[in-house]
C-alpha cells in the first residue's frame, strides 16, 4: 500500500473541546467548500492541513507542484467578500461554518491576499472561455482569498454516511482484507457492461478494486446519487466477489479540469490506500477543452507521484469479436462497432425500458427503474 | 512571479561534463527541454518514497474504532 501523499496522513480533527470558541468570528462557507474542509481533515487531500497560501498557489499555477515540490495541480482556495468581512487580519482565528452541513471548523489565517482570476482559469482549465463550468466559478469567486491551516470541530451526520470511509478507514479496511495492490474506479454513472468490463480489466491484475464515486452537486438529467449506489451494490452483488470489491463515495465537487484534475483524482486516491487509478477517455473533461487523451499524457510530468495510472481509450461492443474491445485489441473495421452511450441508455431508461444485456446488465437496469425518478430535475 | 522569487526557488548542482553531454544528446527530439528538466525528472523519480517517514501505526484504540464501524456498516466480517 503506498505511503500517504506527501507521506503523512492529515487528521485535523479537534478530539477536545474548544472553550473559546464563541470568541471567533463566523465566515458561512458553502457546501462545496464545507466538503473541501471535511476531505483536508479526514486527509483525503493530504498533505493539505488547509487552505492554500499565495506561494502554494502560484507554484501550483506554474509547476502543478505546493512550495515542497510535492505534487498538486487543482487549488484548494477559501474566498470570502471583504466587504462583508472588515475585520479578519492575518494571526486571528475565525470559524468557518456550513448550515447544510452543520460543519464547524477553526481557520488560522496565515494569509490574505487577492488572485488574478484570468491567469488562474488559463492555468488550471487552459482557457479563459466563462462558458467551461469551473472557469465560470472562477470568475464568481469572491473578493479575497484567505490561506491557513484548519481544525475540524464538528459535523453532523449526512445522508450516504455508511457509504463514506476516510482514508484512514479505507487504509484498515485494505489491510484486513490482505490487499496490497488496489486499484481505484472514480464513477458519476451507473454501471454499464463497458465500465464493467475496464473494472474487471484492471481487476485482473491486482488484488481488489476500489469503486469510489463522487457525490454531490449534479446537473439536471445527471443520475440521482442514490441510483448510482443503488446501481452499484446490484452490480457488486451479482457479478464481483465480495472479497475483491469495495465500495465508498467521495464528497467533492467536479472542477472539469481534464488532465490537472486527473492528476487530482489520482492523488486523492492514493490517500485512500490505491496503488492504481483507472484514467479513461478525456477524464473529467467538459465540451472540447481537452484532447482525448490529455488526461493520459500530463501523467509523464510526474515520476514521482506514488500511485500508478492505468490507462484507458475508447472502448466499444465488436459484434465481430462478439465481446468489448477497445482500439489495442480489435482488428475489425468501426463498422462493426457499437459504442456504450450514456446518453442513449439514459434515453431507454427515461422511457421505462431495459437496455440491451449487451449495453447494461438486466439487474442493474432494474434496479435503475424501481426508483420513481432516477434522474435530477 | 518575479525574477528574485524563482532565484530562491532553484539551486546549482555540479555534474561532470562529458555526463551532461551525453544527457544532452540522449534527451535530443524527447520531451525534456533542458539539461534541468531532466535532471529533475529524474531525481524526483529516485527519491519518490525514499525520504517519507514510515506511516504512523493505529493506536489500539484507534484500531477498534474503525473495525467497529467497518464492521456495523458491512464492510468486515
Amino acid at each position: 500500500m503506498p505511503r500517504p501523499h506527501g507521506g503523512k496522513l492529515i487528521d485535523r480533527h479537534i478530539k477536545k473541546e474548544l472553550s473559546d470558541i464563541e470568541e471567533f468570528p463566523v465566515l458561512e462557507v458553502s457546501t462545496n467548500l464545507a466538503e473541501d474542509i471535511e476531505n483536508i481533515a479526514d486527509g483525503v487531500f493530504s498533505p493539505l492541513t488547509g487552505f492554500l497560501c499565495k506561494n502554494d498557489l502560484e507554484n501550483v499555477l506554474n509547476e502543478k507542484r505546493l512550495v515542497d515540490d510535492t505534487p498538486w495541480t487543482i487549488p484548494i482556495l477559501l474566498d470570502f467578500d471583504r466587504k462583508e468581512f472588515k475585520n479578519i487580519n492575518e494571526g486571528d482565528t475565525i470559524l468557518l461554518e456550513n448550515k447544510e452541513t452543520g460543519l464547524l471548523s477553526t481557520l488560522n489565517i496565515e494569509e490574505i491576499y487577492t488572485i488574478n482570476k484570468k491567469a488562474l482559469a488559463k492555468s488550471v482549465y487552459g482557457t479563459t472561455d466563462m462558458s467551461h463550468p469551473g472557469v465560470a466559478n472562477v470568475y464568481n469567486t469572491k473578493s479575497h482569498i484567505v490561506g491557513g491551516d484548519i481544525s475540524l470541530v464538528k459535523s453532523k451526520p449526512r445522508i450516504f454516511d455508511e457509504y463514506n470511509l476516510s482514508p484512514k478507514e479505507t487504509r484498515f479496511l485494505f489491510r484486513e482484507k490482505g490487499w496490497k495492490e488496489i486499484v481505484a474506479f472514480q464513477t458519476r454513472n451507473p454501471p454499464h457492461i463497458g465500465h464493467e468490463y475496464v473494472q474487471k480489466t484492471a481487476l485482473t491484475f491486482v488484488d481488489g478494486i476500489f469503486i469510489n464515486p463522487i457525490i454531490g452537486k449534479k446537473k439536471k438529467g445527471d443520475f440521482k446519487d442514490e441510483v448510482i449506489l443503488a446501481s452499484y451494490n446490484t452490480l457488486m452483488k451479482y457479478y464481483y466477489l465480495k472479497e475483491r470489491a469495495v465500495m465508498s463515495i467521495l464528497r467533492t465537487s467536479m472542477k472539469y479540469a481534464g488532465p490537472r484534475e486527473a492528476i487530482h483524482h489520482a492523488i486523492m486516491r492514493k490517500n485512500f490506500g490505491c496503488t492504481h487509478f483507472i484514467v479513461g477517455r478525456d477524464h473529467a473533461g467538459v465540451g472540447n477543452y481537452y484532447g482525448p487523451y490529455d488526461a493520459h499524457d500530463i501523467f509523464s510530468q510526474f515520476p514521482d507521484l506514488g500511485i500508478i495510472p492505468v490507462f484507458f481509450r475508447s472502448f466499444s461492443r465488436c459484434t465481430k469479436c462478439g465481446g468489448v474491445v477497445n482500439d489495442k485489441i480489435c482488428p475489425h473495421d468501426p463498422k462493426y462497432h457499437i459504442n456504450f452511450s450514456g446518453k442513449k441508455i439514459r434515453e431507454i431508461l427515461r422511457n421505462g425500458q431495459i437496455p440491451p444485456e449487451d449495453m447494461m446488465r438486466k439487474e442493474v437496469a432494474e434496479t435503475i427503474l424501481k426508483f420513481d425518478n432516477p434522474f435530477v430535475e | 512571479m518575479t525574477e528574485g522569487k524563482d532565484e530562491k526557488k532553484y539551486t546549482t548542482i555540479s555534474i561532470p561534463t562529458p555526463l551532461a553531454e551525453k544527457i544532452k544528446k540522449r534527451i535530443e527530439g524527447t520531451g525534456f527541454t533542458s539539461l534541468s528538466s531532466y535532471v529533475t525528472y529524474v531525481l524526483r523519480e529516485v527519491i519518490s518514497g525514499m525520504d517519507e517517514e514510515p506511516e504512523e501505526a493505529f493506536s489500539k484504540e484507534d484500531e477498534e474504532k474503525v473495525k467497529e464501524r467497518l464492521r456495523a456498516l458491512g464492510y468486515l466480517d
